[in-house]
This record gives C-alpha cells, structure tokens and sequence, in this order.
C-alpha cells in the first residue's frame, strides 16, 4: 500500500490483542498523518532545488534518514522498545518491498534500513503510520526517541512500570517546537528497577523512577551522562523529583542547554560539556530558577494524564494462581536429557513477575550474521512466535537482541524448538559472544573502522559455548568510531575502530560498566590491527581466568587486580 | 524586504533594521521606522523614550530578560537567526511572550528557513522578515503544515493531554 498522501487517507485497521501498548487515537494519526504528508512535500521540494542540500539536511535527519557510505539509511523509531506483531510484519514488507530483504537493531532500540531509495522514503513512513510507527526524531540535533528496560513491566525488580512516563515523553518531545534546533542530539532514557537496564547514567538526561519515604512517585534526575568522545558519567541534579513536575523540569533543563549549550564546536555541544564547564551544582540552580518560572504552567500533569498513560500497559491476561516450581519442574526435567536447551534455559531466559511466566531473549548474535541483523522472514518469524506464546508483543534490547517477555513456563520447550529452528536460540545472552556492535566501516560513513568482522572474528574465536559459560557474564562492546554508538566505553571490554594512516587499528579498554554502578573503561594500551584482535582478546580473557577468585566474574576481577596483569600478558615481549 | 504573517499573508513593511555595529547618536537616526540592537536601545533610553519609530531587535546570544521591563512600550521585537541551525531564538521568543507577556509583533530575522516557521509560529512569533525572491504561497502552506500539537507553546498553552480530558 503506497502513495498515501495525507492526514484523511490514514487507514484504521482492525486490532488484534495489542492492547498492552500505546495505541493512538485520533489525534496522534492526525499529527503523525501530517507529518508523512510535510515531509513528502518537503522531499518533493528538495529534488525539485527548491530546498538547498543544507536545509534539506536536519529536516531529513528528524525523519530519521541519513545519507550514508553506500546508500541512504532510514532510522526507524521503536518507542522504548515496545512493538506488536502487527508492527513487525509490517516492517517485513517495508524491508523486502523497499530494502533489501534485511534490517538491523540499534543500540538505542530502534530499527534501521541500510537500502531505502530517498523518493521512497514518504511512502515507506506512510507505510509506517499505518501502524502506528514513524521514523521521528531518530537523529538530527533534537530530542530522540526515549529509550527504557527492555523487561519493563515484567521484570522482578521492577519499582515502577517506566512505560507509561516514556509515553508521556515521547509525546511531550514529539515536533516540540522550542527544541528542535538544540546545539546537538538529545537522550533521554528512564529505568524504573533495582537494576539499572537502561544505562541512565549514559544519557543526556537519565531518570530512575523512585518512591519517597512517603510512598509518592517521582525521579531521580541525573544529566550530563554520555558516551561519544568525551565519555562522562551523569550527575544526580535531584534526588526526587515528583512525577507530576516532569514535563516542566524537563522543559526548564531543556531551555537552559538550548540558551546555554556550546554552538561553536560541534564536538563540545552535548549538554554533558555544559554540566561540566558550569559544575553540575550551578547548572542545577540555573534549571531551579527556570523551572521556577514553568512548573505552575499547563504542563503540569494532571494524575488523571498519569492514569491515563498507565492504562495503556495493563497487565496481560495472565493464568493466574501457577505455582512456579511446579510449573517449572518438568521444564528443567528436560535439562538432563537435552543440554542444548537446558544452556538456553540458564542463559536465554529471564524471571518475570508473574509465577509460571518467564521472559525469553533471541539472541541476535549468531556467528556469522552482523549482530542486531533480522531478515524479513525472520521478522514475520518473531511476528507468529509472539502471537503464539507472548500475547502478540515483542521488544528490542539496547543489546541489539529481541524478547519474548511474557511466556508461559510450561510452553519454554516448545518455543526454544521453534527458536532454534529460526536461528534465535543461541544460548549465549549475557556471554562474551553477545556482543554489542555499531554497524561500522561496512556501513557508517562516520566510521574509522569496520566493526562487524571484528565481532564475527570474536565470536569465531570463542566457539566453544562450556568455555563461554564458565567465563560467565561479561560484555563486550565494539565501536568503529569515536562516536561510540556500540558503547565501547560501558563494555567490560570495549573495543575502538581507530584509523592511523589509512589503516584500521583497535584500540582495546577494559573495565566499563552500564549499570548503576557506572564505570568507564580505562584503555588497555596502543591498538591492535585487526588480525590480532581475536588472539588479544583471548590473552585478557586469559589472565581473567587465571586470576579470579571462585565464581568472580570478569568485572569483579578486574577491579580487584587493576590493569596491569592485563597490560603485561598482552604487551609482553614474545 | 517583505513580511509574511503568521497566517501566511504578504505585508509591506516599514521598520529598517540598525546593524549591531552601527552607533549613530539617537538624534542622528533617519526619518522611519528603526529596530535597533537592545545594547544600543538600552544605552540611550532615556533619549528615546517618547520615540515610537524606534523598537529593538535581539541577537541570539542576548538575553530575554533585558527585554523584561520594555514590553510595554515596544511596538515590536524582533529576534535574529544567525543561522538556521541556531535554535536559541525559539526560547528567547516563548520567554518574551510567555514570561514578560509580550503583546506587540515579535519577528523573526535573518537566516532563519522556510521550514521552521511553523515551529517558530508556535514560540510566538507572529511575524517573518522574507527574501524578495521568496515563494509566499509555499510559505503559507508550511505554516499549516500541522493542526494540532502535543505541547503547550505561545499559540496554543494548553498541552494536549488537557484538552483531550475535555
């Protein structure tokens, strides 16, 4: 379905049981509707001259299309992860029909398409709203897609459900008229767990939704964090922010960096560099005094919005009353007799809040396949699956992997089989080969080095999934540039695509963390050319397992025994 | 050069803006209208206090609050784009008319592109300095690119979450 052209040509589809997420109504077709037929005009525009190459430039980056080393790329948003199996089949048609036949998984849980012609691009995003999706705000110099845990509203650990408050950013961010010429990109990402999934101390503005003693929900607010070339931890600007304030403290953090954010050099325009030069106390104060001006204004959400935005993520119909040991037993029965599934058991799968119900991870990361890569097929694959065993509804993962999030113990043997057989079943979550890589040198034109064959080299070099195992959680992180959008900096590992005359080389950090407990990796020492990363790699892993204590894992270690067994084994004489 | 309105309709105009390095005394300013920078403006108030031919414009790196106490008797504001790429204009006009309840024309001036008049419309700005060689209709048709919003700003202060509870 093509050449849709405007607002009334929107088409309402019957639902299925996609009524677990944000389903918009009439005005957000309208807005989204309007926005398909602004940027179809703006295109038209453009390959008529009538719009210079540099003012088409930002218009077609917060539709999400870039124009990259082979072909144009087209970011498409997926708000905090969350999509319907309606969604993904018709991202299978808008890959085979415009692309070529594959997609890709980003760090910030969104999708890409590595082909789409430019002339298509307004028929691909009306495509788009038909289901409730666009390419929105996925780069250009404005607020992004807000981004969250990838178990939110399952996980355990959970405090507070942090989709609906997603959902009110998105809208609040979406077409915001004040900041979409901001000094530079704008992430914003929210966890609402024990355990930090969303890596808020990465982000431009990171928010952790707490209780206060008196039991009333609000945010921790951090700014300032981010990875890139000037990688920075955020800083906690409020302790506890009530949650009807939030629109308006964004809005006053916002204008401050919009006034205030450095415009002369784009590689010291994030806000993180304005937090820094003012101290994070200053900067505070200065959103204080603003917020004071804004927090009496319209924005100020009313409960009855928060209740609102709630009921758009109500619970599944769960079976209610299992009994999670019983309902496990003859699952792990089956461990015994099949350890290829009782690996996928201990690894793929995650708890879930409901007893019975346990949430599955397909792993993207099958040696030989660029990690975060889906083909067409297999998205109409995940699209059954998750109408089969997961009431319809699918995540991304800023680890570039999808989940399942809501399946019933009793059905995990008869879905790893059809996993298995669709290529998601490598049993390696959380492992060294579950590795998070940028699509680099092979795609990116801002890439230094290629990023993917690194990955494939890694992944061929620890083949054997006991030995990964008995390694144990450890992440690894590449980037094929300083820009760092495979998170090299937060990886335990972390690798670095560095170009030295012409040549690629990789540069090699070690002790990153994305959790609450953040930390940077510090680098290892002068970078390796590519044919060596794999026999690097295996030496750190080396004095890792050689060193740790019981069931240490690789950060632990490290900690405890500092950089320098590591520098040694890997720089030592031969 | 010509105006355009918010709602997209050509208007002659007759202020000439005064560049931020010229100093002329104020009794040395022509005959017509004038806008001239808020530094300048602020330095010979006292001169100009009864002149109606004379308002003020703002750079992008001035501050809205030194407009703060002149919105009553300024007939306009107007606020520079340097470049388009420069966004701090979109706040300065949303604090003017917002927090200093600007009544009066506040335009936008120099590089500012035809695709943010929309946005710019929203921050308050009711007025657009345009090239001669601009395409109006084009222009009109990029003020309208929208007809409804999530959020709150000068031409609609009511987010849509409250108006969609009505």
């Amino acid at each position: 379905m093509t050449g849709i052209t405007g607002p009334d040509s929107v088409i309402f589809t019957a639902r299925g049981n996609e009524l677990f997420m944000y389903v918009y109504d009439e005005y957000d077709h309208k807005i989204i509707g309007e926005r398909v037929a602004q940027f179809r005009r703006q295109t038209e525009r453009y390959l008529a001259g009538e719009i210079p190459p540099e003012q088409f430039l930002p218009l077609r980056l917060q539709n999400g299309l870039y124009v990259q080393r082979l072909a144009p790329m087209l970011r498409i948003a997926v708000p905090y992860g969350m999509l319907n199996s309606r969604q993904l089949r018709k991202l299978a048609h808008i890959t085979r029909y415009y692309d070529k036949g594959y997609c890709h998984v980003t760090t910030r849980q969104n999708i890409q398409l590595n082909w789409p012609q430019l002339d298509e691009v307004p028929d691909i995003l009306a495509e788009l709203a038909e289901v409730e999706m666009h390419a929105v705000q996925t780069s250009g110099n404005c607020i992004r897609n807000v981004t969250t845990d990838q178990f939110a509203g399952v996980a355990p650990d959970e405090i507070i459900d942090p989709r609906p408050y997603c959902e009110i950013i998105r809208q609040w961010s979406t077409f915001h008229p004040e900041f979409a010429f901001l000094p530079r990109k704008f992430k914003i990402a929210v966890a609402g767990t024990l355990s930090d999934r969303a890596a808020i101390f990465f982000h431009d503005i990171g928010l952790q939704l707490v209780k206060n003693s008196a039991g009333e929900i609000g945010f921790k607010v951090l700014v300032g964090g981010g990875l890139g070339r000037t990688p920075v931890i955020g800083s906690v600007i409020r302790e506890f922010l009530p949650e009807q304030d939030i629109l308006t403290y964004l809005e006053a953090i916002l204008r401050i960096y919009n006034l205030h954010g450095r415009r002369d050099n784009k590689f010291k325009a994030r806000i993180k560099i304005l937090v820094r030069a003012l101290g994070p106390s200053v900067f505070a104060e200065m959103v204080e005094q603003e917020w004071q001006n804004l927090r009496e204004s319209a924005s100020y959400l009313p409960k009855e919005e928060i209740e609102r935005a709630r009921s758009f993520f109500p619970e599944h119909a769960y079976e209610r009353g299992l009994d999670d040991v019983d309902t496990m037993a003859p699952v792990n029965a089956l461990r015994g007799e099949n350890r290829e599934f009782g690996n996928w058991l201990s690894h793929n799968v995650q708890p879930h809040k409901v007893p019975g119900y346990r949430a599955v991870t397909l792993s993207l990361k099958f040696t030989g396949v660029p990690p975060g890569d889906l083909t067409d097929r297999q998205l109409e694959i995940i699209a059954d699956l998750a109408d089969r065993y997961s009431f319809g509804e699918v995540r991304t993962t800023h680890n570039q992997n999808m989940v399942l999030a809501d399946v019933p113990a009793a059905q995990l043997f008869n879905l790893w089989q059809e996993l298995r057989q669709a290529g998601f079943a490598t049993a390696n979550i959380g492992t060294l080969t579950d590795i998070i890589c940028c699509p680099g040198g092979d795609f990116c034109s801002l890439a230094n080095a290629k990023s993917i064959p690194i990955a494939e080299a890694i992944q061929r070099e620890f083949d054997d999934l006991d030995y990964l195992y008995d390694l144990g959680h450890i992440e690894l992180n590449i980037s094929g540039c300083m820009n760092a959008c495979g998170h090299h900096h937060i990886g335990n590992i972390g690798i670095l695509g560095v170009d030295k005359k012409g040549e690629e080389f990789y540069q090699v950090q070690l002790g990153g963390n994305s959790g609450y407990n953040a930390a940077l990796g510090e680098v290892l020492g002068p970078s390796f050319s590519r044919e060596d990363m794999p026999k690097i790699i295996r030496k750190i892993i080396n004095v890792y397992v050689e060193n740790r204590e019981g069931e240490e894992d690789f950060l632990n270690t490290f900690t405890r025994i500092g950089m320098e067994p590591f520098k040694e084994r890997v720089y030592a004489k031969a | 050069m010509p105006k355009l309105s918010k709602n997209g309709e050509l208007l002659a105009d007759n202020w000439q803006v005064l560049a931020k390095d010229a100093t002329p005394a104020a009794n040395e300013l022509g005959a017509g209208n004038w806008l001239v920078h808020i530094n300048w403006y602020l330095q010979n108030q006292e001169a100009l206090a009864d002149a109606s031919n004379v308002s003020v414009w703002l750079d992008s790196d001035d501050e809205a609050t030194s407009v703060a106490d002149l919105v009553n008797r300024l007939p306009v504001i107007g606020v520079n784009f340097p470049v388009f790429t420069d966004g701090r204009g979109f706040s300065i006009g949303r604090t003017i008319r917002e927090r200093y309840k600007f009544a009066g024309e506040l335009r936008a001036i120099g590089n500012f592109m035809q695709d943010q008049l929309f946005y710019l419309k929203r921050c308050g700005f009711d007025a657009f300095v345009i090239s001669d060689a601009a395409n109006v209709e084009s222009m009109a048709q990029s003020l309208r690119d929208f007809s409804d919003f999530y959020q709150a700003a000068v031409d609609q202060p009511l987010p849509l979450f409250r108006r969609r509870a009505q």
